[in-house]
């Protein structure tokens, strides 16, 4: 997609909004955005929800388990009633 | 007869997100959590025969949890030399017959915070479930577990477009199932 000097598009405003949640997103990019959002009410839409993803998630990560670790525990507790005595 | 039956084939699937938003609630300590979510399935297999069958599997194994947690403060307080732990333990022939106890929390939280909390997690756990494996494991790589964007890259030979757009439809997966099920 051809980028025009100030004006991005609402993909491109959707994706340097992905990164400004991961505090991802350059000062010139954030220029963009925030251009982009005074005047785009669908890209203040996602900007909206992806805001309200990230402090849910924020607020409830360290709570969370990852498939990685859900696997793991897969992995010992299957190795344990492999080992179990058959009764 | 009993009314509840005990498998721990299912227990990871059924439990272990409960379980370990139980233990991390009350531990802080994300490793801890999981360790002592480990060993409360330990414990629970090694004393299956215990089961009664009175109380839900869930319940049972979060009196275990329980007990995991105030030993872990118990020792934990031993270190320091300060010993505060206030229930009386049972011998380890006794091991298993936790639900009958009926243990009392002492490290119980505000309620409202923790049930909230627990159904926040929920709520985001279960719409994680539902992404596309690719995008679930990046997804949590960047956003749980707090990885670097180049590091991610290299580990799944993607390039850091690729990673962004992946990170995009899950964000949109994910936001459209929270304004369904929380917002």
């Amino acid at each position: 997609m051809k980028k025009r000097f100030l004006f991005i598009s609402c993909e491109q405003a959707y994706l340097i909004c992905d990164k400004a949640q991961y505090g991802e997103a350059n000062l010139w990019e954030r220029f963009e955005l925030m251009l982009r959002l005074s005047w785009c009410k669908f890209a203040r839409a996602y900007t909206k929800d992806n805001c309200a993803l990230t402090a849910a998630i924020h607020s409830s990560k360290d709570k969370l388990l990852t498939e990685i670790e859900r696997e793991e525990f897969r992995k010992n507790l299957e190795r344990l009633i492999h080992k179990q005595p058959q009764h | 007869m009993l009314d509840h039956t005990i498998d721990p084939n299912t227990w990871i699937s059924n439990y272990a997100d409960y379980m370990f938003n139980y233990a991390i609630t009350r531990v802080n300590d994300r490793e801890m959590a999981k360790d002592l979510v480990q060993d409360t399935f330990v414990a629970g297999l090694k004393s299956m025969e215990n089961f009664k069958g009175e109380a839900s599997e869930r319940t049972w194994l979060i009196s275990i949890l329980k007990r995991k947690i105030i030993d872990y403060y118990r020792k934990k307080n031993s270190k320091k030399g300060q010993a505060e732990v206030r229930v009386g333990y049972m011998n380890e022939d006794q091991e298993g017959d936790w639900l009958e106890e009926r243990v009392a929390d002492p490290f119980s939280k505000d309620a409202q915070d923790i049930i909230e909390n627990a159904e926040l997690g929920k709520a985001i756990s279960e719409c994680m479930a539902k992404l596309p494996k690719k995008q679930k494991q990046v997804f949590e790589m960047k956003t749980i577990l707090d990885y670097e964007t180049k590091a991610i890259c290299n580990e799944l030979g993607i390039t850091s477009s690729n990673l962004w757009v992946i990170i995009h439809r899950a964000r949109i997966t994910l936001a459209d199932c929270m304004k369904k099920n929380w917002f």
